[in-house]
């Protein structure tokens, strides 16, 4: 897979919020599917996909996983027309007015976040940032039209189109998290062209944002040996937090070293980052690491778990920029970790002595 | 059915003492269920008909539970000092009455607040007529519920717990109503909801469900100068989309949304941003489980008079029913 | 040992036991690392030749079968990590940036020695000398983000980001009393190594010295997935806000435990509702064997009872914990009695266990 473009805007272009995942799941499967010998969905619409090892059964199971969903918004009620909305996922209100968006009524509706002046507004909202409350999505059609094709509970997704900034950086909203969908998609292109012992199970999990749902049922059907979670994380930017937590964009990826690792897992990622020449960094998670391994470490048993970031700015805005060249890396170090995978790996993943 | 209603919101039984309601419920379930246990902690789970070819494995979760106090420490003078159990606002404590589970009763007084001074727990106390520790009939550990007796304001029906008593009467009319179904229900009545869903967690993965319903209360919006929120008494049950914890299956949603409306049964769509229900405890557990969640719109809650319709309670048990006694298709 | 009225078996705290709490208390396991304690635990319990594993989270898992017919499954947990910290960034001239692991009051930090990584390499929490502050400046409370460990001029490379460390408070022995950090919950540890090694026959002890509890309870629940138990009890460590209150009129109401009075057995807190039927149990074996104990109040906070009672379809579950004065500071304070007795109620009262406990 040389352009990973078309694949990252087919991505972005489908709707999927958290819990909703439906549409995008089905695109994630399309591409899946000339790459995998199974795939099915679990009982809360995750995607799940297998690529068989070829050591013999009963093989070690290793789980990627990349959570699909998307935060937007949702109608909590319409008032003339116009509606309100609340969040679905983590969405800071100040990022919203004047965003375009489409709601997804009884057919796709193309709409934005306005703002009230101010005299219709509680006194005390003043001049400042407005909360979500006060905001409202003008669809353009007359209050019948809407009451017609708008119920309560329907979902409204960010309409900002993907934009190619120069040097093979990319702007858009919902790059989390489906840059890390590319990265495992880039990964099982590479395994076509390599032999692995462990079976490989690809996840697109639903409900990150919200519940961590699909890391916390995902494994419990499939009951991976070990996991390789793939998210975003914050790159070095304007209104970036302390620097410590930051990595620098389009230089490397970050792994994840914090109580949600295990720390022998850390040891192999790295030692295989530093073999390839793959710029990466240790990525500080002191602790929680905010992603799928905070639910996949412990289901059942405990599960072994490493995490896998993509540098990202201004994450959870609809202009999330991130650098392809990160992307790439990601997906490589994963198909190279997995073809050296030794069948007795697990024993040799112990706590140090 | 108020009779009913009554019976079981009257009988204390905050989370973790749910024994005296449990039993009630039992005794109003016992000739109608195949099957009846109690888990590890508490949880009452009766089973109604077998999995027939074109059935489920269908959990249906209403909370025995409610929130009440708990005594933390008796003075020199006998008063009560306490924590609430589950979500307790110290507004509605002020001047309530109370039921320990030994049978004594108390009132909520306050302390002296300064200037403009919100009531926050600790400045409030229970006194049950003791003028000692020695003498107090209450201890460190003991636990009540708030006391209100039900009444019915034509169908406007108050009690204390109709969160979520009034859940186990649509599941124990359900359950009567119930005559032929290609599913095998588990109606569930959970412990420990109000402190974090603690018993529809482990319900849920002993039932081991295909499919899950919650049914609970939730907020409304038509009462003055309120949250901005659709649901309202009197338009039918509602059919959960989202809450704060919990997203809801859209195809569980839809199957609800179509069957409401092929036997006309008013209904309303619910986008609480707030709260949470078994719903999440259900759809989270083992592998996943496709869930939702039905609810009785309410006003006051978490307050000693909540109040639901009793219409929207009679087309809930209408709807339950309706959804359990035909082969479920989502899509 | 002698026996008590009971018949059985009494115990008791042996100097052997308050050098294995002083290895305990001195060793440094921030939750997420902690390898030192796992070493102590797993060197203890090696003589014992007992079924041992480590699992995916660190934990370790020890069964100690019973002989007895109709035995009780009964899940025991003490956590072996402590609160720390984390150094994240290196700023040049030994300063290193650092964030707080675990609940770490802020106003405790500063003017503390601390030991960072796997050498116990010495450092200071340093603060602006007092001539250089104005009144109004020392009336806020200095924030973690301005702190930061000094590790002196020529560290080099032997610290780095992502090294943990912790108080560096050596364990002391002051008369009755016991002063340490990380006795929450090393207690608990050196408890359960005591209990396995005197387990009696009418029960399957199912010990899990845990992590990760301080950051989530998190090392408890996979350990109960695997024992899958009938009963689970926590030991921890709880605060001990007895001391006087400003106006001496005033009654302390919200004292939690108290030193001195024993053992402190849950009622709720905010992770778990303890089953009274265990509540029960705990105060009658109490109350038979003459030795002390208290409710703790009920009150916020959590022990990996939280996690353990939820598993699977549910397991009852109850906490024990000694009274600690200044808990989750660099300094813990406990009384040696108060350790003896939660030993020997532990002790007594898992003797007197019996499948009937669980009727209803």
């Amino acid at each position: 897979m040389n352009d990973i473009l078309p694949l990252l805007k087919n991505l972005l272009n489908a709707p999927g919020l958290s819990g909703h995942e439906q549409p995008v799941s089905q695109i994630i499967e399309e591409a899946w599917r000339p790459l995998t010998d199974e795939i099915h969905r679990s009982r809360i619409g995750s995607l799940h996909a297998l690529k068989k090892g070829r050591s013999a059964e009963p093989r070690p199971k290793v789980m990627l996983s990349a959570h699909m969903d998307a935060i937007g918004l949702m109608v909590t009620t319409i008032q003339d027309g116009l509606l309100r909305i609340t969040e679905v996922g983590g969405v800071d209100a100040r990022i919203l007015p004047g965003q375009m968006v489409t709601v997804h009524g009884r057919r796709d509706l193309p709409g934005m976040v306005v703002q009230p002046p101010a005299f219709l507004l509680p006194a005390e909202v003043g001049k400042g940032p407005v909360d979500m409350q006060y905001l409202f999505v003008d669809v353009g059609l007359h209050p019948q039209e809407v009451n017609d094709l708008v119920r309560v509970g329907d979902l409204v997704s960010f309409a900002q189109p993907p934009i190619e900034l120069s040097g093979e950086t990319m702007a858009g909203h919902t790059m989390d998290n489906r840059v890390s969908v590319a990265a495992v998609t880039i990964c099982l292109d590479l395994l076509q062209r390599r032999h692995h012992d462990w079976d490989v199970w690809a996840v697109a999990t639903a409900q990150e944002e919200e519940t961590l749902g699909g890391a916390l049922t995902s494994p419990f059907q499939i009951k991976p040996d070990l996991a390789i979670v793939i998210d975003v994380c914050f790159a070095k930017g304007p209104g970036g937090g302390s620097t410590w937590s930051l990595l620098p964009l389009g230089k490397g990826l970050g792994i994840g070293w914090g109580p949600n690792i295990h720390p022998a897992l850390y040891q192999a990622m790295q030692e295989k980052a530093e073999e390839l020449e793959i710029p990466y960094m240790r990525d500080l998670m002191p602790r929680m690491s905010g992603t799928d391994a905070m639910g996949i470490q412990i289901v059942q048993s405990g599960i072994p778990c490493v995490v896998l970031g993509i540098p990202l700015r201004y994450m959870h805005t609809p202009v999330e920029t991130v650098s392809l060249k990160d992307i790439r890396r990601v997906g490589r170090l994963m198909a190279e970790f997995i073809t050296d995978l030794a069948p007795d790996f697990m024993d040799k993943l112990v706590w140090e002595a | 059915m108020n009779d009913l209603i009554k019976k079981l919101v009257e009988i204390p039984g905050p989370s973790g003492y749910e024994d005296k309601i449990r039993a009630a419920v039992q005794e109003e379930i016992q000739d109608f269920a195949d099957e009846i246990r109690v888990d590890a902690l508490g949880n009452l789970i009766a089973r109604k008909g077998k999995k027939q070819a074109n059935g489920m494995r269908i959990m249906i979760s209403a909370h025995i539970d409610e929130i009440g106090l708990m005594v933390t420490h008796v003075d020199a003078n006998g008063f009560v000092r306490f924590i609430g159990i589950g979500g307790i606002n110290p507004l509605t404590c002020l001047g309530g009455r109370v039921l320990f589970m030994n049978g004594v009763r108390g009132v909520i007084g306050i302390e002296k607040l300064e200037g403009k001074e919100i009531p926050t727990l600790d400045k409030l106390f229970i006194d049950v007529g003791a003028t000692s520790q020695e003498n107090c009939p209450v201890g460190v550990g003991d636990v009540c519920g708030f006391e209100r007796p039900f009444m019915a304001l034509g169908d406007r029906l108050v009690a204390k717990s109709m969160d979520d008593r009034i859940a186990a009467v649509v599941s124990i009319e359900t359950m009567r109503a119930l005559k032929k179904s290609p599913h095998e229900v588990y109606f569930v009545f959970s412990v420990q909801e109000e402190v974090g869903l603690r018993g529809a967690i482990t319900a849920a993965y002993g039932v081991d469900p295909d499919l899950g319903l919650a049914v609970d209360v939730t907020r409304s919006g038509d009462t003055p100068k309120t949250i901005k929120m659709e649901t309202a008494l009197g338009k039918g049950p509602a059919i959960k989309v989202r809450d704060a914890s919990f997203i809801a299956d859209p195809r569980v949603v839809n199957w609800m949304v179509n069957t409401a409306k092929s036997e006309g049964i008013p209904y309303q769509m619910e986008v609480l941003e707030a709260g949470g229900t078994d719903g999440r405890a259900i759809q989270l557990t083992r592998a996943g489980v496709p869930a939702g969640c039905l609810s009785i719109a309410c006003r006051y809650i978490h307050s000693p008079s909540e109040m639901v319709d009793a219409n929207d309670v009679k087309n809930a048990v209408k709807l339950l029913t309706a959804l359990l006694s035909k082969e479920v298709l989502l899509a | 040992m002698a026996k008590d009225e009971n018949n059985n078996m009494s115990i008791e705290i042996t100097q052997e036991q308050i050098d294995l709490l002083e290895r305990l208390c001195n060793a440094m396991a921030v939750s997420g690392d902690e390898q030192e304690v796992r070493q102590i635990v797993l060197d203890e319990l090696k003589p014992l030749e007992l079924d041992t594993k480590v699992d995916a989270l660190g934990n370790v898992l020890v069964t100690r079968r019973g002989s007895d017919k109709n035995r009780v499954r009964v899940m025991i947990a003490a956590h072996m990590d402590e609160i720390g910290f984390m150094l994240v960034d290196d700023e040049e001239g030994g300063l290193f940036e650092f964030v707080a692991i675990g609940g770490i009051d802020e106003r405790q930090l500063v003017g503390k020695s601390v030991i960072v990584g796997k050498d116990h390499l010495p450092g200071v929490i340093g603060a602006k000398p007092i001539h250089m502050t104005t009144p109004e400046e020392r009336k806020t409370a200095l924030k973690l983000d301005q702190m930061r460990i000094d590790m002196g001029l020529d560290i080099g490379k032997k610290v780095k980001p992502s090294d943990r460390a912790t108080f560096a408070t050596q364990f002391a022995q002051i008369g009755p009393s016991i002063r340490a950090k990380a006795l929450d919950d090393r207690l608990g540890v050196v408890n359960l190594l005591t209990l396995i090694k005197h387990a009696p026959e009418n029960i399957d002890l199912l010990a899990a010295f845990t992590t990760q509890e301080e950051v989530g309870l998190r090392g408890a629940g996979v350990a109960a997935y695997h024992f899958d138990p009938q009963i689970g009890i926590a030991l921890d460590s709880t605060p001990a806000n007895d001391l006087p209150a400003w106006d001496v009129d005033e009654e302390n109401t919200r004292y939690n435990t108290k030193l001195d009075h024993g053992p402190a057995i849950y009622l709720m807190d905010a992770a778990t509702i303890a089953d009274r039927r265990l509540v029960d149990w705990l105060v009658s074996s109490a109350e038979a064997a003459h030795i002390p104990w208290q409710f703790r109040q009920p009150n916020l906070g959590g022990t990996d009872a939280g996690a353990i009672h939820k598993v699977r379809e549910g397991v009852p579950s109850v906490s024990v914990s000694v009274p600690q004065r200044y808990i989750h500071t660099a300094a813990g304070l406990i009384r040696l009695e108060d350790w003896a007795n939660t030993l020997r109620l532990l002790h007594t009262a898992l003797g007197r266990l019996t499948p009937e406990i669980l009727n209803r």
